[in-house]
């Protein structure tokens, strides 16, 4: 989420992805060790199978963007976020392991879990989204080349937005100019209705009524 | 590309992986495989979901006495009255959704000649591969005076949740006020490490909540239990451990915590210096695998030695022995671990039927313990095999437990995420 890929065209990005997600796991993982699917498996208890998790507070990593996910994990294993307990975990893999995890997460498919929100500030989040999250988080934060947050738990969207707020976790470029907008727009109810956006396209976006047209998330009890 | 392509290039990527690995369907082989799972808990339910996610080819029966799962992780805020024991309670069929076949009936034995499982029921099941993991049996004959009838109508164990966390949960409500809570840890190793103590602090919570004057004292064992810096921490802020008006004790065994006897009548415990005696009181007896390893002569000891690889038995090939039955150090005997070993089985399984070297293992547990309101504390680990040794290696540099003095808000989410943890492992398990 530190930075953004804008020297590779969509189109290149998206035949690479393809082509690994086809390549035999141990392909990704090297010659030794275990493989990708054997090491993203170890996270499923507490991610939920495959990484769509069940659990308000575990986000979830399904669809993630390769990348993303590889430096969300480094930032974890370089102590850079709230400690958790995904820093002692990080700390266990190598590059190259997360690099192969990455793959196999980007390559399954997103399950969202229909989740109780505050329709008015889901409201007002819409246009705040629009207005300043957008340009990165795309198709209202469908995975893509930032950090997924339609959908997302609003537990964990809560936690994330208060590390980002009390300085224990670093902002990725650009995004404290715009949630220090967002917050001038909005004032206190900013985060929340930015929040209660992303958590209630986990009701809304089977049916598309977000206008999103990524909608790859299905509704499940 | 727009999203909507992206991502619908990727589900198509990701079912074409799917086909490229499921190698040849049964019908090229002739009879489907056949995958017998023995015990309905984490390990024997993640193992029977993964065989059928990874090769739906496979026919796998699921033999478990019960018609539900019940959680004994979690089931310690039934005592503090947090939650319900049917909140702990998940139905099979979710398991049947995914085509695995349940029988409800008790395995007695397996045959490794005929490669088959029998029941109480008097069936025979075939199989090419069995999984056993059927978690914990007591060792009834370490306490005096203990037996399982004393353990079902008097003096509960719990440590199978069920009906007697709610028979403990009732002494504790029936409990005068000023009343003292005993309970007894056991020698490892055993099923769920920092159990005991978690117990020790939820039954604080609710006296604190309902019985203010009450007491709970820890008779254990051993000198030494898992996460105790972080539990006697938690103990100092919610419960005043340390002073004078505490209301939690720990005994260690040098101490004279070790119970050698019990008058049932009186319950009252025998220990090396001093007897104790409890208004309420839980023994949880030291532990061994579960009967039907010991009928299927799966045991050395106590446990199931295992190639830690793939988790075949060193006993018997072509049986599986996973979860907290099998000899897994250095992996303690949690939920998580039996999910992540229940995972390295079925691959070894399946690279088997397939003439394949099982690939290499990794492990992760992770395990939350609920202190008090607001106040939770994990430990976790990432684990490799060293082949050398058999012995399944904590990798350098990682895991550990909950920094010691965190922040409250960081005790409070590690609340927030134990529930999540739960739900997830459930999820992983049967959904």
């Amino acid at each position: 989420m530190n930075k953004k890929n804008t020297t590779m065209p969509a189109s290149v990005r998206q035949l690479l992805l393809l082509a690994c997600a086809l390549l035999p796991a141990t392909a990704a993982a090297g010659p030794t060790g275990p493989t990708g699917q054997a090491l993203a498996f170890t996270c499923a208890g507490c991610h939920g199978t495959d990484g769509s998790s069940v659990g308000p507070s575990m986000p979830a990593i399904a669809g993630m963007d390769p990348e993303v996910f590889v430096d969300a994990m480094r930032a974890y294993r370089e102590d850079q976020r709230n400690p958790s307990i995904m820093n002692r975990i990080a700390k266990a893999y190598s590059d190259e392991q997360l690099e192969a995890m990455s793959w196999f997460f980007a390559s399954q498919r997103l399950r969202v879990f229909p989740q109780e929100y505050d329709a008015a500030l889901a409201a007002r989040g819409v246009d705040l989204h629009q207005a300043y999250c957008e340009k990165c988080h795309e198709n209202g934060g469908l995975p893509g080349d930032a950090g997924t947050l339609a959908g997302q738990w609003i537990p964990y969207l809560e936690f994330t937005m208060e590390d980002f707020l009390n300085g224990k976790r670093q902002w990725p470029r650009k995004m404290k100019r715009k949630v220090d907008a967002a917050i001038a727009e909005a004032g206190d109810q900013a985060i929340p209705a930015l929040v209660n956006y992303y958590g209630s396209q986990s009701s809304t976006a089977a049916t598309g009524a977000t206008g999103a047209t990524g909608v790859s998330a299905d509704q499940e009890q | 590309m727009t999203e909507m392509k992206r991502r619908t290039f990727l589900r198509a990527a990701g079912g074409a992986a799917a086909l490229g690995t499921l190698g040849f369907p049964a019908l090229v082989l002739g009879a489907a495989r056949r995958v017998v799972v023995v015990g309905g808990g984490v390990g024997g339910c993640t193992a029977a979901k993964y065989l059928r996610k990874l090769d739906p080819s496979l026919a796998v029966t699921l033999i478990d006495p019960q018609a539900a799962y019940t959680s004994c992780f979690m089931s310690n805020e039934v005592l503090s009255g947090e939650r319900t024991l049917e909140s702990l309670t998940f139905g099979y069929d979710r398991l049947r959704a995914h085509g695995v076949q349940l029988v409800q009936d008790w395995a007695v034995g397996i045959d490794p000649d005929k490669q088959q499982v029998i029941t109480q029921g008097g069936n025979r099941f075939d199989y090419d591969a069995c999984v056993v993991s059927p978690g914990v049996d007591f060792k009834w004959e370490a306490i005096a005076g203990y037996d399982a009838q004393i353990a079902n109508e008097r003096i509960p164990h719990a440590w199978f949740a069920g009906p007697q966390t709610l028979l403990l949960r009732n002494q504790l409500q029936a409990m005068p006020e000023g009343g003292h809570v005993v309970i007894v840890a056991p020698l490892n190793p055993f099923k769920c490490p920092p159990g005991p103590y978690e117990r020790a602090s939820q039954i604080a919570m609710y006296c604190q909540h309902h019985k203010p004057r009450a007491k709970v004292t820890i008779l254990d064992a051993k000198d030494a239990f898992s996460k105790q810096g972080l539990y006697m921490e938690g103990w100092r802020k919610l419960y005043g451990y340390g002073t004078d008006n505490s209301l939690i004790e720990w005994v260690s065994a040098a101490a004279g915590g070790a119970v050698e006897e019990l008058d049932p009548d009186t319950r009252t415990l025998v220990g090396l210096v001093e007897d104790f005696q409890g208004d309420v009181v839980n023994i949880i007896p030291p532990q061994k695998a579960g009967k039907i390893a010991f009928a299927a002569d799966l045991v050395e000891g106590d446990w199931c030695p295992v190639d830690k690889g793939t988790f075949e038995s060193s006993r018997h090939p072509g049986i599986y022995v996973l979860g907290d039955a099998s000899s897994a150090e250095k992996m303690p005997k949690s939920a998580y671990a039996a999910n992540s070993q229940a995972k390295v089985a079925v691959a070894a399984i399946i690279a088997r039927f397939r003439n394949q070297e099982p690939g290499d293992p990794t492990f992760v547990n992770t395990c939350y313990s609920i202190v008090g309101e607001d106040f939770g504390i994990s430990v976790a680990a990432v684990y490799s095999l060293d082949s050398d040794t058999n012995t399944i290696e904590p990798i350098p540099g990682s895991g550990g437990v909950s920094p010691t003095n965190a922040s409250p808000e960081i005790r409070e989410r590690e609340v927030s995420y134990a529930h999540s943890w739960f739900k997830n492992v459930i999820n992983d398990m049967m959904e």
